[in-house]
């Protein structure tokens, strides 16, 4: 079974077009930002005692209330989610008088307020946690693999790991993207979660296949790099296939049968870990052997 | 040798039957001598409803030395407040908001929120003014026109009850001061014979009687028209003391306990028939040392559950996912010792030195990839708070178990159990 050579190319295609449709998504359509990125108030209501309410009836309602901009989703027959900017106590109380003197009474589902300062406070935590993150793995696995003979190095590996990360993350956020548009999809602070998660897996599964790589590189110094990579890939694919399998009958277990709250969470996470187990296999190591190669063939050059 | 495995299993038993004594729903607290712990799962906010609060401080008037001082006391005083709401199992404690110091404050279970709100987030300034002719008038609202401030207030207060008045039947609140306020009192009193003194809270008059003799009791009675849940109310207030700074609400979530049960419930379902179809998968693949890894993932399960019991950790949706997960992933360990015991078996090592071989090998992988996955475990754990934390803290402990159940105990029993015979039929 032949896994570099000439087949590289074709798993850098395969990545390709995992990553492209997102890439789109997100300069067509953007990130659908949640309540914890943007800031503003959220009022989940529910009219009982109606056969049913329509978005209309509660824009209509709250057409004159002076509140600013207020956009209105159906969640059920009798249910709504109202989303606005920031509200205080007393706006709060005035938007539900109104609705309940036109409509009727309503029962609150939920309520969520997010300032302007917790919401800047969260992305920038967000993006510094995902950047601290990646320093943090590509330090472990250089030091982890620091017994890696010549020629490889254990930069490599770590850099060649975080690489696969990025795509990994990448494809995420550009699925998301669509899963956004087409499902409604919001980025919120599970989103964040799900994605760290998914990079600390991701690594968890390549350092599977680069384990091997570095045991036959000591004991088979003498065979040609990219021979060594193709057989510990023929040699891990078993594990690693199997090892993620379990997690992914878990997740899908979870997302068919789950809690609605979490739903978004656990499918980000499915879709995740399945794609950072084909880019361990599939991207992690060529790119090491593309390296290998490149500085070969530089060292030959300058020889 | 195989006396050191029997001695293994033992403890292996008496640890599962610990961990079974601490799971069951309604199992024994632990007592020893003076000390007691109630072992029961601590629910997080999103499995038993209530609200997430974040209060941000106003901070400008208090110097730089003094403000940590200050957000101590706010806590100490929402404390007071929300336990005499009778919240249990509240959360308060302080958080940075960039460079703003703010106050999160977790009420589970409470189903009046505004009120509650209400109550929590009043300044509760007690004061106490007396009249004067002075037209001196900076600083002061129309109300307080023609009165000016004593130095007597709601720190001198001692307690203050809600009762009812012997003789009028209605109820008011019971004013104790302590030594300095008695003193401050007797005097106003003296000051101010047949006129009336102002008690103000948070700068609106309570009620201004006329003072009919000195009081140098220390006692005093604020009446008005207050019905006894008022009464009791502002007595809670009194005795929870003042707010330093005012506070104000930047972040608020309401959750319905609903939406929390349903979803549990349904995550546990799921979290079975995932364990039943990896136990299904394992079995098939594996064969006998794939039942062996099953019954370990089973105690696995058992010690996980013990642990969050214990410690305790607060369980909430996402935590039980994130405890889910952590059963997909306990399997690997087993999964990597596995495939590496078929490779020594195939180079034609014995049975025992095959498992061995196994472990040894396959350790450095589990430990290196368990490893990166708490390093984002940490990571999210310190920037993040609640109900992420809560996922971060039972990811992290299930892979540690995860780790121990699948190399102690998962040898332990191959060791005993696996043979040349049984190994041969079995596995191809």
């Amino acid at each position: 079974m032949q896994f570099m050579g000439s087949k590289k190319k074709w798993w850098f295609i395969i990545s390709g077009i995992i990553i492209i449709p997102g890439i789109i998504s997100l300069s067509l359509w953007g990130l659908p930002l949640g309540l914890d990125f943007k800031g503003g108030t959220l009022l989940e209501l529910s009219f009982d005692q109606k056969n049913s309410v329509t978005t209309t009836e509660v824009k209509n309602a709250l057409k004159d209330i002076n509140l600013g901009d207020i956009v209105v989703q159906s969640t059920g027959e009798k249910q709504v989610l109202i989303r606005t900017s920031p509200l205080d106590k007393e706006s709060q109380q005035k938007l539900k008088a109104k609705l309940n003197e036109t409509i009727g009474e309503s029962r609150e589902i939920r309520l969520e307020t997010v300032g302007p300062t917790v919401s800047k406070n969260l992305t920038s935590k967000a993006i510094l946690a995902v950047i601290i993150a990646s320093i943090a793995i590509i330090l472990y696995i250089a030091y982890a693999f620091r017994k890696v003979p010549r020629p490889a190095n254990s930069w490599r590996f770590g850099i060649c790991a975080v690489f696969a990360l990025a795509h990994d993350i990448l494809a995420v956020i550009g699925i998301y993207s669509i899963f956004g548009h087409f499902f409604g999809y919001e980025v919120d602070a599970l989103f964040i979660t799900a994605l760290l998660t998914v990079m600390g897996f991701s690594v968890h599964d390549t350092i599977v296949v680069f384990d091997r790589v570095r045991e036959n590189l000591q004991k088979f110094s003498s065979k040609n790099f990219e021979t060594i990579v193709n057989e510990s890939i023929i040699q891990t694919i078993a594990r690693s296939l199997n090892t993620s399998l379990t997690v992914i009958i878990v997740l899908a277990a979870l997302s068919l049968l789950g809690g609605a709250s979490i739903r978004h969470f656990v499918v980000t996470l499915l879709v995740g870990v399945t794609i950072g187990t084909y880019s361990s296999i599939f991207n992690a190591s060529p790119l090491l052997v593309v390296w290998q190669n490149f500085s070969n063939k530089k060292r030959s050059q300058t020889i | 040798m195989r006396k050191n495995l029997w001695i293994s299993f033992g403890i292996i038993v008496i640890l599962v039957v610990l961990a079974i004594l601490v799971d069951l729903p309604k199992g024994p607290n632990i007592k020893i001598g003076k000390y007691f712990k109630e072992i029961k799962v601590h629910e997080g906010l999103d499995l038993r409803g209530g609200t997430h609060l974040v209060y941000e401080l106003d901070l400008s008037k208090i110097d730089e030395k003094d403000q940590d001082n200050a957000v101590q006391s706010v806590i100490n005083v929402l404390d007071r407040r929300v336990n005499g709401l009778g919240v249990s199992e509240p959360v308060i404690q302080s958080a940075k908001i960039g460079n703003k110091k703010t106050v999160i404050v977790e009420l589970p279970g409470i189903t009046n929120i505004d009120e509650a709100i209400q109550e929590i987030g009043k300044t509760a300034q007690l004061t106490f003014w007396e009249q004067t002719t002075s037209l001196d008038s900076q600083n002061l609202s129309s109300q307080m026109m023609g009165w000016q401030p004593t130095s007597l207030n709601g720190s001198h207060l001692k307690k203050a009850t809600a009762q009812i008045n012997q003789q009028s039947g209605e109820p008011e609140i019971g004013l104790q001061f302590n030594s300095d306020g008695t003193k401050l009192f007797a005097e106003i009193t003296a000051r101010n014979l047949n006129k009336p003194v102002a008690i103000v809270l948070d700068n609106e008059i309570l009620t201004a009687p006329n003072v009919k003799s000195v009081i140098d009791t220390g006692e005093a009675v604020i009446s008005g028209q207050f019905t006894l849940q008022e009464a009791k109310k502002l007595a809670i207030e009194l005795n929870a003391g003042a707010l330093p700074v005012p506070i104000s609400i930047i972040e608020q979530r309401n959750i319905g306990p609903t939406l929390g049960l349903e979803s549990v419930k349904s995550s546990l379902v799921a979290g079975l028939i995932g364990l039943l179809l990896i136990a299904i998968f394992m079995i098939i693949y594996y064969r006998l040392p794939g039942f062996i890894a099953v019954l370990a993932l089973f105690i696995y399960t058992l010690f996980a559950l013990a642990l969050f019991k214990l410690i305790p950790v607060t369980l909430t949706l996402a935590g039980i996912a994130g405890f889910i997960l952590s059963i997909g992933m306990a399997v690997d360990a087993n999964i990597l010792i596995f495939e590496r015991m078929k490779e020594e078996r195939r180079l034609g090592k014995t049975i025992s030195a095959s498992i061995d071989e196994g472990f040894k090998r396959a350790w450095s992988s589990i430990r290196d990839s368990n490893i990166s996955s708490l390093i984002t475990c940490t990571i999210l754990y310190y920037t993040t708070s609640g109900i992420i934390k809560g996922f971060a803290l039972t990811l992290a402990i299930g892979i540690l178990v995860s780790m121990f159940t699948a190399i102690y105990v998962s040898k332990t029993f191959l060791r005993l159990i696996l043979n040349e015979n049984n190994y041969i039929k079995i596995n191809k």
